[in-house]
C-alpha cells in the first residue's frame, strides 16, 4: 500500500494561468480556503505569452463601441457555433475585468486623455483591445500573482498564516480528478515534480485551468505545459468535451530558423498596420475575403491604409480579417508556390512605420526577431506562417456557472474551457475570456464547495481504491516493458506530434484523419509499454511519459470529432467539404470516453439563440449562418438594427 | 542547412552533489542552447533534469549559467560560440541545486511575500483611474520584468554572501519597490505604509553599492540598477537627511 498525504481544501484550482489565478482569488474572496496547482513556477503560465490585448469594450477609444458590436463581433468570429450566452455575458463583463485589474496594480498603456488605450485587432469592429506594448498577458498574469500575494499579506496580517486560506502548490501535476462513491468531486491525485512525492488534496470543488492542447501538433507557439491535461482529466472523471474538431491555426507564426518555427509573431503587428505580401510583392488577403465578411472590408490597398487615419469613412484591410481566413489564405499562397524562402509569406511593418515607432509599439517582437533570427523587423519584411496556437473546444461548462456537464463539483474556465469561441476566437478575446469566466468559475466552486448541510462544506469521501489505482498508473513507466521492447516517451511524442501536424493539421481530409486515428491507436498501445531511466525526482522523462496520456486522449478527440463534421467553419477546413454548412451550425460534438478506452462521439443541438440577441444583426446577415427554421417566421422589423 | 557535433560540459547531480558531464551532441543551424538540451534529453539522457516553458524568452523559465555566466537557456545562440568550443552549462550558483539544472528559487517568492503589495487609491473606483502614459513608463520598464531571477543570481550581495540572504531581496524585488513607489496611483503612503524606508530598513537597500551587474544580465535589457535602484536611493536620502525636501517631494507627488 503506498503512503499518500493527504491535506483538507474548500476549492482545488488545478493551474495557475489567468483563469486559474482568477478562479482562485475569487473563490478565496468568496470564503472558500483555496488550494491553486500549477506545473511550472509561480507566474510562468503561458497566459506571459499572449501578446496583443484583452478585449473588452470600454469605448476609450471608440465611443460608439459596447457589448452588444463586441457580442456581434465575437459571434461572427465563431461564425456562430458559440455558446451565445457565454459570449454574452463576455461581452457584457469584459471591461469591468479589465478596470478591476488596474485596481490591484495593472499598468495599461494610456490614451491622451489618461484612460486605458485600446487597439485595433482582427474581427473586432473598433479599437477594443487594452494593452501593455506587447506583452499584455504578462501583465495580466503578473498582476494577478500580485493579487494573489497581497491576499496572502492579509491573511498573514489576520491569521499569522500566508498560506492558511490561499496557497499556491508549484510544480506540482495532477493525474487524476478524484470522486466519492456518489460520482461527486473529491479532490485531485498530484505529484510534486521536484520530488516526485504523491500528494492527494480532498475538496468538494475542482476548477480545470489547465490551458490548451498546441503540445499534441509539430508546429505551435504553445509551451511545454499544454499538453491537454484539463480536458483530459475532465474526459477522463466522466465530463464530456465540447466543439474539438476546432483548432486554431494563428496566421503568423515564426517559420526560420527551424528551432523557432512555431513562436508567436503578434496579430498586434497587423493591428499597428503591417502588410502581408507574397513573393510577387502582392497584398494577397484582397483575394481572399469570403462572401460573409464581403462589405466590411476594404476592396483597394488604397481604402484599406485610409483605415487606419479614418476608421469611420472606410473599411478595414483583409489582413485583419479572423485568424482562420488569414491562416488558410497563407497556407495557399504558400501551396501555389509563392511563399517566402522558408516557406512562409512575408509580414512587412518596415515600410509602414517608423523605426523607433516599430520599436516602441512592438518591442518583444523587435527582440525576438534580432535575437533568434538575426532579422531586423524595422528595416526588412519577416516571414510568417500558420502556427498551432489555440484550442475552440474544451470542457463543455454550464455558461452561467462554468459547471461540468455531469460531475458535480468540477468546473472548468479559460481555454480548457469549450463553447464561448465557437469556431473560432478573435485575438484579445482570450484574455478577456479567462478573466470574466476565471472570476465566474471560482465563485460558483465556492458557492458549491459551501453549500453542504447547515451552510458547511459539502462532504465528499475520496476512496482509497481511487487513489491506489492512481499511484499505480503513475508508478507505471517505471515498471519497464513487461518482456517487450521498451518504447521512449520522446519518441511517441514525436510521432504523435506529427501525425496531428501533417494528417489533422490545418487542411483536413477524410482519408487523413483515418489514418491518423490509427496511429494514435498505435501509438496507444505502444505508451503502454514505455519504460522510464532514473527516479522520481524531477525526471522529465517520467513527467512526458505521464503527460502522453492526456495528449493521446486529447489528439484522438480532435481527430474524431474533425472526421465527423463534413463541413469547413472557423477553425476546421475539410478540403472534400469546403463549404459551410447551414445544417451543420447548431450541432454540437461532444466526446466521451468509450469503455474501450477509446473515444466515443455524441452529437447534440445547441440552444436556439435567444431573439432579442438575434435582433442585435441583420437578418440578411443571418441568412448567412443560420437554417431557415432558426431564423423563426418573425420579421425583426424594418428599422436599422445592428451595425 | 549546415550541422556539426558540438561539446558540452554539464553539471550532473543533486543536493548532495554532482560533477560536470561531458557530452557530445548534434547541432543544427539556428538553434539555441535549450534546444540541443533537449536533443540530449530526447536521444541521449532522458532524465536530465531542466525547466523551461516558452522557450520564446518571454517566461523566464530555464535560467542557468552558460560558460559561468547568468544566461536564459532560451536565448543563447549556439552561433555566440565557436565550434569547436566546449560550452559548459551550470545550475544558477546563488540558490541551492534540486537536480541538475533545476534550483531551488524559493528565496525569491519568500521575498515577493514581503513586499507590501500596491494600494489602491480609496477615493478612485474602478475604470476612474487616469494617468499619463509619461507618468507610467516609468513603472512599466520595471514591469517588463520575467522573473528569471539571474540578477538575483548574478548580485554579489548574495551570490558569494548565503548569510545576506535574510536582510537583502535582492534587485528584482527591490525593483519592485522602486516600480510602486513610481507608480502614480499607489496609495501606499496614505495607508500608513513608507516605501522608501522599508526598502533602506527592511529589504536592504543599502547593501546594494551599484555595480551594475544586475542590469548586464537582466535579458529584457532592463536599467534595473540606473533607472530603479539609483533613484530609490536617491529618493531615500532625500528622505533621510533633508525633511524640507521630503515635505516638498510629498506635496509635489501628490495624486491629482
Amino acid at each position: 500500500m503506498t503512503h499518500v498525504e493527504r491535506e483538507q481544501w474548500d476549492v482545488v484550482v488545478v493551474g495557475a494561468g489567468g483563469a486559474g489565478l482568477r478562479a482562485a482569488i475569487e473563490a478565496r474572496r468568496a470564503g472558500a480556503r483555496t488550494a491553486v496547482i500549477c506545473k511550472s513556477l509561480f507566474g510562468k503560465a503561458h497566459t506571459v505569452m499572449a501578446e496583443g490585448g484583452i478585449a473588452a469594450s470600454m469605448a476609450n477609444v471608440h465611443p460608439q463601441d459596447d457589448w452588444k458590436t463586441h457580442f456581434r463581433d465575437t459571434m461572427r468570429g465563431g461564425k456562430f457555433l458559440n455558446q451565445w450566452r457565454m459570449a454574452e455575458l463576455h461581452a457584457q463583463e469584459a471591461p469591468e475585468r479589465v478596470w478591476e485589474l488596474e485596481t490591484w496594480g495593472a499598468l495599461f498603456d494610456r490614451t491622451p486623455d489618461g484612460r486605458i488605450s485600446q487597439r485595433n485587432f482582427g474581427g473586432h469592429e473598433y479599437p477594443r483591445l487594452a494593452h501593455v506594448g506587447d506583452r499584455t498577458g504578462l501583465e495580466l498574469l503578473r498582476t494577478l500573482q500580485q493579487k494573489t500575494v497581497g491576499l496572502q499579506q492579509e491573511d498573514h496580517r489576520e491569521t499569522g498564516d500566508h498560506e492558511g486560506r490561499l496557497k499556491v502548490f508549484q510544480e506540482f501535476t495532477v493525474t487524476r480528478v478524484l470522486k466519492d462513491a456518489d460520482g461527486k468531486v473529491a479532490g485531485v491525485f498530484c505529484y510534486e515534480r521536484e520530488t516526485g512525492r504523491f500528494l492527494v488534496l480532498e475538496a468538494p470543488a475542482v476548477v480545470l485551468a489547465t490551458g490548451g492542447i498546441g503540445k499534441s501538433f509539430k508546429v505551435t507557439s504553445n509551451s511545454w505545459e499544454y499538453t491537454g491535461d484539463g480536458h483530459a482529466l475532465a474526459l477522463l472523471a466522466g465530463a464530456p468535451l465540447v466543439n474539438m474538431e476546432f483548432v486554431q491555426f494563428h496566421p503568423t507564426g515564426m517559420v526560420w530558423p527551424p528551432s523557432v518555427k512555431g513562436i508567436l509573431v503578434t496579430e498586434s503587428v497587423r493591428g499597428d498596420g503591417g502588410v502581408l505580401r507574397n513573393s510577387d510583392g502582392r497584398r494577397f488577403m484582397f483575394d481572399y475575403v469570403p462572401d460573409v465578411f464581403k462589405d466590411k472590408y476594404a476592396e483597394t490597398e488604397e481604402e484599406g491604409d485610409r483605415w487606419y487615419e479614418d476608421p469611420d469613412h472606410n473599411r478595414r484591410p483583409p489582413e485583419l480579417l479572423p485568424r482562420d481566413e488569414v491562416a488558410r489564405a497563407i497556407n495557399s499562397e504558400v501551396k501555389a508556390g509563392r511563399g517566402s524562402p522558408h516557406g512562409g509569406v512575408f509580414l512587412d511593418v518596415s515600410t509602414r512605420m517608423p523605426a523607433d515607432a516599430i520599436r516602441r509599439r512592438l518591442p518583444s517582437m523587435y527582440h525576438q526577431f534580432k535575437e533568434l533570427a538575426d532579422v531586423d523587423i524595422t528595416a526588412e519584411a519577416m516571414e510568417v506562417g500558420p502556427t498551432c496556437h489555440y484550442v475552440m473546444g474544451g470542457v463543455a461548462v454550464d455558461s452561467e456557472t462554468a459547471a461540468t456537464v455531469g460531475v458535480p463539483g468540477l468546473f472548468a474556465a479559460g481555454e480548457v474551457a469549450g463553447g464561448m469561441h465557437g469556431s473560432n476566437r478573435l485575438g484579445g478575446n482570450s484574455l478577456s475570456d479567462l478573466l470574466v469566466f476565471g472570476r465566474r468559475a471560482g465563485l460558483h466552486a465556492a458557492r458549491y464547495a459551501m453549500s453542504g448541510a447547515g451552510g458547511g462544506a459539502v462532504t465528499a469521501r475520496v476512496e482509497a481504491a481511487d487513489v491506489e489505482a492512481a499511484a499505480a498508473e503513475a508508478l507505471a513507466p517505471f515498471a519497464g516493458p513487461d518482456g517487450h521492447a521498451p518504447e521512449n516517451p520522446y519518441t511517441l511524442h514525436q510521432e504523435l506530434q506529427q501525425t496531428m501536424n501533417d494528417l489533422v493539421g490545418i487542411i483536413r481530409r477524410e482519408g487523413e484523419m483515418a489514418e491518423a486515428l490509427d496511429r494514435i491507436a498505435a501509438l496507444r498501445a505502444r505508451a503502454r509499454r514505455i519504460s522510464v531511466e532514473g527516479h522520481r525526482q524531477f525526471n522529465p522523462g517520467w513527467h512526458l511519459a505521464l503527460d502522453l496520456r492526456n495528449m493521446l486522449l486529447v489528439g484522438e478527440c480532435v481527430a474524431r470529432a474533425a472526421l465527423e463534421r463534413t463541413e469547413s467553419r472557423g477553425g476546421h477546413t475539410r478540403e472534400d467539404y469546403p463549404g459551410m454548412d447551414r445544417a451543420w451550425r447548431p450541432v454540437n460534438l461532444l466526446c466521451r470516453t468509450s469503455d474501450g478506452g477509446g473515444i466515443a462521439l455524441e452529437r447534440t443541438l445547441t440552444k436556439p439563440i435567444r431573439s432579442d440577441l438575434l435582433a442585435l444583426f441583420e437578418r440578411e446577415e443571418l441568412a448567412k449562418y443560420l437554417a431557415e427554421e432558426e431564423l423563426g417566421s418573425e420579421e425583426p422589423g424594418s428599422e436599422e438594427l445592428g451595425s | 542547412m549546415s550541422t556539426y557535433d558540438a561539446r558540452f560540459r554539464i553539471w550532473r547531480g543533486d543536493a548532495d552533489g554532482g560533477e560536470l558531464t561531458d557530452y557530445t551532441v548534434e547541432v543544427h543551424d539556428g538553434e539555441v542552447v535549450l534546444d540541443v538540451v533537449h536533443r540530449l534529453q530526447a536521444t541521449q539522457t532522458p532524465d536530465l533534469a531542466v525547466r523551461w516553458n516558452c522557450k520564446a524568452g518571454k517566461c523566464g523559465s530555464c535560467s542557468a549559467e552558460i560558460n559561468g555566466r547568468p544566461r536564459l537557456l532560451c536565448m543563447t545562440r549556439m552561433s555566440v560560440f565557436a565550434r569547436d568550443e566546449v560550452i559548459t552549462v551550470t545550475p544558477m550558483r546563488a540558490f541551492p541545486v534540486v537536480r541538475d539544472l533545476v534550483t531551488d528559487v524559493s528565496f525569491n517568492y519568500a521575498k515577493a511575500l514581503e513586499i507590501p503589495a500596491f494600494v489602491p487609491p480609496a477615493e478612485l473606483g474602478p475604470g476612474e483611474y487616469r494617468m499619463r502614459q509619461e507618468d507610467v513608463e516609468r513603472s512599466q520598464e520595471f514591469r517588463k520584468c520575467i522573473e528569471c531571477f539571474l540578477c538575483q543570481d548574478t548580485c554579489h550581495v548574495v551570490r558569494d554572501h548565503e548569510e545576506n540572504k535574510e536582510a537583502f531581496a535582492g534587485p528584482r524585488f527591490l525593483m519592485r519597490i522602486a516600480e510602486l513607489d513610481m507608480h502614480p496611483l499607489d496609495a501606499a503612503e496614505a495607508a500608513g505604509t513608507d516605501r522608501r524606508r522599508t526598502a533602506q530598513e527592511e529589504h536592504g537597500l543599502g547593501y546594494c553599492n551599484i555595480t551594475k551587474c544586475c542590469t548586464e544580465v537582466c535579458p529584457e535589457s532592463i536599467r534595473i540598477t540606473d533607472n530603479a535602484l539609483i533613484p530609490l536611493k536617491e529618493r531615500v536620502v532625500d528622505r533621510k537627511y533633508d525633511p524640507l525636501v521630503w515635505l516638498g517631494n510629498t506635496i509635489r507627488r501628490r495624486k491629482t
